[in-house]
């Protein structure tokens, strides 16, 4: 037998069914792995052995009874934000210090009730700040890929980095993840995993952390688009507590896979090729036209004009919406307190203590945009640049494109606490620069591994779909997916 | 947003100062709480009281991750209460943070409306008085807006030597936060602004306006000047919670900014707070650093809208507010004084209503106000207190319209029905106070006054009036139950006087 | 637009975030790449374009006025730093 944790969900599901093993031992098998690896992968800030073990018997009990649920008996990572009962949730923030909330987030209720078991709780930057998951006030975690020959450590990417390391070294059979300006799809591209971010409004946001509402939303992380096809079936749902919530019915993702892509157009925007990118990258992004075009879509040069103010966009946006959804850590209800002379003072050094630099960064930056005389110039001009960029896409797709083909970073994993990346926060913020426009517009988008490039390192290639047509993007995925082959790192931990 | 000055400078309303006349220019954002079961956007309570933090949910408490959903019901309440006030309803709203730090403000921001409200402009005719002759003037007072808004929690500073104590009960609680044009010009105007704003809501049922549980307060934007200059520089009075209180803090901000400007001096723009206690007014918040609130719109919230199919079914369900109740019951004859009194509190009205219901007008409208209004007050009791129910006081009516009893009797009946409550027509009975119309009877009793008072009846063919003399001392031989007119055409017959 | 020592000063102030001298330096540098990069913007016309409320034209959902909440304030309190009484404590706040 293989060992249990190299099964993909869907294998896993199959033979939880079939009594193949129980829950528990898969379970099992999980935790041993996380506790053998997680002192040097870092993917982990809490595990939950006890919770998990009891979990995990009580899918055996529904197992045995032919009662499971779609995701019964399966082992699964949570990203930090997520509020879950009882448990560590801190978005990996020192502010958040003993934070155990009294409620779950709907993401996760909808997990548990589908049968999943939790594993614990992933490492991720802090409040989601970050595309290296260095900004985590528990450390940064170690991309199980290493280039060829080489012992440097890399980064998982961020922010869900703690969730792509998890399920790309084993540590979970899958994860969830949020992406806000591309923290699940960068970090899947750099670990060589699918990540998919849904269209906003279709994960509800109640009992995730807020970093930036307008642009957060939650997806998961998998090992192959029929894993994340089936996580997502299960996270998303029409939620009557969260107001941007779309009252849409949750399709059948997995059946979507298999699906032809011939006939379909596939849209290469000529903005994405930007100056400086390296050469393998475009070269991959060629293979992936390649494929599609063998498996008889129709490749269209197409354009999307305002793809360049994306991310200045998004960097005045999100700090503005973030400085605004962080007020509330100010000591007096839950998390870290600082004492003080007066409650300004608490305030002050409570906030001052526990933020890290770089959520302090964005808070600055957003409660400088949106204070008096700048809200026009700045918060008003970026969200009238976002339907800007939506009607790039609008228009596109109007022209019938059915879906579009980007990479999905301009690089692979770089190294952990790299200083020219550390000197210049733009410099970090262009990670996302092809990412970004997917949250902007608020479209749906999933990273799919498409190869390794000259270090051994894996990249991904992204598609970007229309407004809840993540159907289309699973099977086009798929399609690459067919064609490119699976990557796992060797193991070295 | 433009000051407009709509109104010209009358010299009755004018504060003379050591130097001059002084104008006084006063504008109110009134704060007043919907009438919902759950709040603004979370499904806790809104009672008043409640254990500390126990009418909280977790969106009040603004746990991480919690998302609001708005309180359909406030919604309509609001509209309601534009169409009351007979102002412009704007079928897209927006809500907006309004960001600050204080311990009561959980999410570290407020949710309202800034640049959109989902009420525009109104109107407020408001009658101010009644004067020494008992007649009113009418003013209007111009509403610049309506918007919905989150109450804060509350902060208590003496249970503890070093700390404050938060409770978030009031957390989220809906608000509609009605603001004024700076259109009133004395402190009368602005308690008859109060009153009235607080009788239209009442009427329609969107606040209790029960101010002292907090329920309307009022912030009061105050300033002066000469007569037909620019406004000058206003001092904002913060929550003030009750009418008579803004009166008062009205008349002694106008003579402290006066003395001021007299002095040479200038106002400072500040918040202050009233003092009841010591009926004055003092400087809130130190000028350290100007508010910067950093208002955006909510990106949890989407805008608010609705059509005008709902607006328009929410107008036709309207009740009779109280400028048109007060019209209606002038056409019955009433005096606008009467009238004015009776459609301060819908539940006057309505009790003044079940009483005219098929009698004369005029004479309910006496009996609810001067008996029953007049014993209420001397009680200390609301109209809703009342021990004299509208059935009651109507057979009151009905017996001295039948003639069962007199007026004066009628005085005596109300007070025994007051006191020990019952049936008034058996009480009557019973007790025995029903009128005299027997002629028989009255006969013998006059013919024993003009018997035993020869020297008056002489006087009386000199002068008819002392005929009045004679009914008196009739009706008083007859212990009051004698019917007057009845004594009154005996007398003048018997004494031979001449209608 | 850049900001200069004091604007970063009375920005931290208006964050209630504590910075020493040092910090504030370091921010301002790097507030000023940030504020650069988003500069790029100015280039983009959005006259006539309204802002970005939602993916798709949808109503706000509201809910019906009914009490289903609450009743839990020990829930409420159980993460304070502070507490007594199910209240919350901080430190006095002086008007």
């Amino acid at each position: 037998m293989t060992e249990l944790t190299a099964l993909t969900i869907a294998e896993a599901r199959e033979q939880l069914k079939a009594k193949a093993f129980t829950a528990v031992e898969l379970t099992e098998a999980y935790l041993a792995a996380i506790d053998q690896a997680n002192p040097v992968i870092n993917a982990y800030v809490a595990v939950t052995h006890d919770r998990a073990r009891q979990m995990a018997t009580a899918s055996d009990a529904r197992l045995a009874k032919n009662e499971g649920g779609a995701l019964e008996g399966i082992p699964l990572g949570i990203k930090d934000l997520y509020a879950t009962e009882g448990v560590h949730t801190q978005a990996c923030s020192h502010i958040l210090d003993g934070f155990r909330p009294r409620y779950e987030s709907t993401v996760t209720a909808n997990l548990w009730a589908d049968g999943a078991v939790m594993l614990g709780k992933l490492n991720m930057d802090e409040f989601a700040m970050g595309s290296s998951n260095e900004t985590s006030f528990y450390g940064p975690v170690k991309n199980p890929w290493r280039a060829t020959g080489s012992n440097a450590d890399l980064v998982p990417g961020g922010s869900s980095g703690g969730s792509a390391a998890a399920v790309a070294a084993w540590l979970c059979a899958g994860a969830t993840a949020s992406d806000t300006g591309g923290s699940i799809r960068q970090p899947a591209a750099f670990t060589g995993t699918v990540g998919i971010k849904p269209t906003y409004g279709r994960c509800s946001r109640w009992g995730m952390v807020a970093f930036a509402s307008s642009l957060d939303q939650a997806g998961p992380i998998a090992r192959d688009v029929r894993d994340a096809a089936i996580l997502l079936k299960s996270m998303a749902s029409v939620d009557a507590k969260d107001t941007t919530s779309v009252d849409l019915p949750v399709p059948d993702y997995e059946a979507a896979l298999g699906r032809s892509v011939r006939g379909m157009k596939i849209g290469i925007p000529k903005e994405y090729r930007v100056e400086g990118m390296p050469e393998e990258i475009e070269k991959l992004w060629q293979q992936g036209i390649d494929w599609l075009r063998e498996a008889g879509a129709e490749i269209v040069e197409i354009t999307l004009p305002h793809t360049k103010y994306a991310l200045p966009a998004y960097y005045i946006v999100a700090p503005a919406e973030a400085s605004s959804n962080l007020a509330r850590y100010d000591g007096v209800r839950y998390g870290l307190r600082e004492q003080g002379k007066d409650i300004v003072d608490m305030y002050e050094r409570t906030r001052a203590a526990g933020f890290g630099d770089e959520v302090k960064r964005r808070i600055m930056v957003g409660t400088y945009v949106l204070s008096a005389g700048y809200y026009d110039a700045y918060y008003l001009k970026a969200q009238k640049v976002r339907t800007l960029i939506k009607k790039d896409f609008e228009d596109v797709f109007a022209a019938g494109v059915d879906a579009i083909l980007t990479p999905a970073t301009p690089s692979a994993a770089f190294g952990i606490a790299d200083q020219e990346l550390a000197s210049d926060p733009v410099k970090m913020y262009l990670n996302d620069v092809f990412t970004v426009t997917v949250n902007m517009a608020g479209l749906p988008g999933i990273a799919v591994p498409a190869g390794l490039d000259a270090k051994g390192l894996p990249l991904g290639l992204q598609l970007i779909g229309k407004p809840f047509d993540e159907e289309t993007l699973f099977a086009t995925a798929h399609v690459i997916e067919q064609a490119a082959g699976r990557f796992s790192p060797a193991k070295w931990w | 947003m433009t000051l407009i000055d709509t109104r010209t400078p009358e010299p009755k309303r004018l504060i003379p100062g050591a130097t001059g006349d002084w104008e006084v220019i006063i504008g109110m954002e009134v704060h007043a709480q919907v009438v919902s079961q759950s709040k603004l956007f979370s499904g806790a309570s809104t009672a008043f009281g409640g254990a500390p933090n126990d009418h909280v949910s977790l969106v009040d408490a603004a746990m991480p991750g919690m998302l609001p959903v708005i309180n359909a019901e406030c919604v309509r309440q609001a509209v309601r209460t534009g169409l009351g006030l007979k102002a412009q309803i704007n079928l897209k709203s927006v809500f907006d943070r309004k960001n600050y730090f204080y311990p009561d403000l959980p999410q570290g921001y407020q949710i309202s409306q800034f640049k959109q409200p989902i009420v525009g402009e109104g109107i407020v005719t408001v009658a101010v008085g009644p004067d020494k002759q008992g007649n009113f003037e009418s003013i209007e007072v111009g509403v610049e807006r309506l918007h919905l808004e989150q109450d804060a929690g509350k902060s208590m500073h003496d249970q503890h030597p070093t700390m404050s104590y938060v409770d978030l009960n009031r957390s989220g609680v809906a608000l509609m936060e009605i603001v004024s044009k700076p259109d009133m010009r004395s402190s009368d105007e602005a308690k008859a602004y109060l009153t009235k704003l607080r009788s239209i809501l009442r009427y329609l049922g969107t606040c209790d306006g029960n101010m002292d549980e907090g329920s309307m307060r009022a912030d009061v934007n105050v300033s002066v000047r000469r007569p037909g200059e620019p406004f000058g520089t206003r001092c904002e009075i913060k929550n003030v919670n009750s009418i008579r209180f803004v009166g008062q803090a009205i008349e002694y901000e106008a003579r402290r900014q006066i003395a001021i400007l007299e002095d040479g001096g200038s106002i400072d723009q500040e918040t202050r707070l009233f003092d009841p206690g010591k009926g004055e007014t003092r400087s809130m918040r130190s000028k350290e650093e100007a508010h910067d609130y950093r208002y955006f719109p909510d990106p949890d919230l989407l805008p608010l809208e609705f059509t005008q199919a709902f607006v328009d079914e929410l107008a036709a369900d309207l009740p009779e507010l109280p400028d048109e109740k007060k019209a209606r019951f002038m056409a019955m004859g009433l005096s606008e004084y009467d009238a004015s009194i009776l459609v301060s509190e819908r539940a006057i009205a309505d009790y003044f209503e079940k009483v005219a219901d098929g009698r004369d007008g005029k004479a309910a409208a006496n009996w609810v106000i001067n008996d029953l209004l007049g014993a209420l007050n001397k009680a200390g009791k609301g109209i809703d207190e009342t021990p004299v129910s509208p059935a009651q006081l109507g057979a009151v009516i009905d017996l001295i319209k039948d003639g069962t009893i007199s007026g004066k009797i009628a005085k005596d009946l109300f007070e025994i029905v007051w006191n020990e409550g019952g049936d008034p027509k058996a009480i009557v009975e019973d007790r025995g106070m029903k009128q005299v119309t027997d002629t028989g009877a009255i006969e013998t009793a006059v013919d024993e006054v003009i018997a035993a008072n020869p020297d008056k009846v002489e006087q009386v063919k000199a002068k008819p009036t002392m005929a009045g003399w004679f009914v008196g001392q009739v009706m008083k031989a007859t212990g009051g139950k004698a019917n007057p007119q009845a004594v009154q055409a005996l007398v003048k017959a018997k004494l031979g006087i001449e209608e | 637009m850049s900001v200069d020592l004091d604007t970063v000063k009375r920005v931290a102030r208006l964050a209630r975030i504590a910075v020493t001298e040092e910090d504030v330096s370091a921010l301002t540098g790097k507030l000023n790449s940030i504020l650069g990069f988003v500069e790029h913007l100015d280039e983009v016309d959005v006259s006539g374009v309204e802002p970005m409320t939602s993916v798709i034209p949808m109503e706000m959902k509201k809910r019906i006025d009914e009490v289903t909440d609450g009743g839990k304030a020990a829930d409420i309190v159980a993460n304070a730093p502070a507490t007594e009484d199910n209240f919350f404590l901080v430190p006095k706040v002086v008007e």
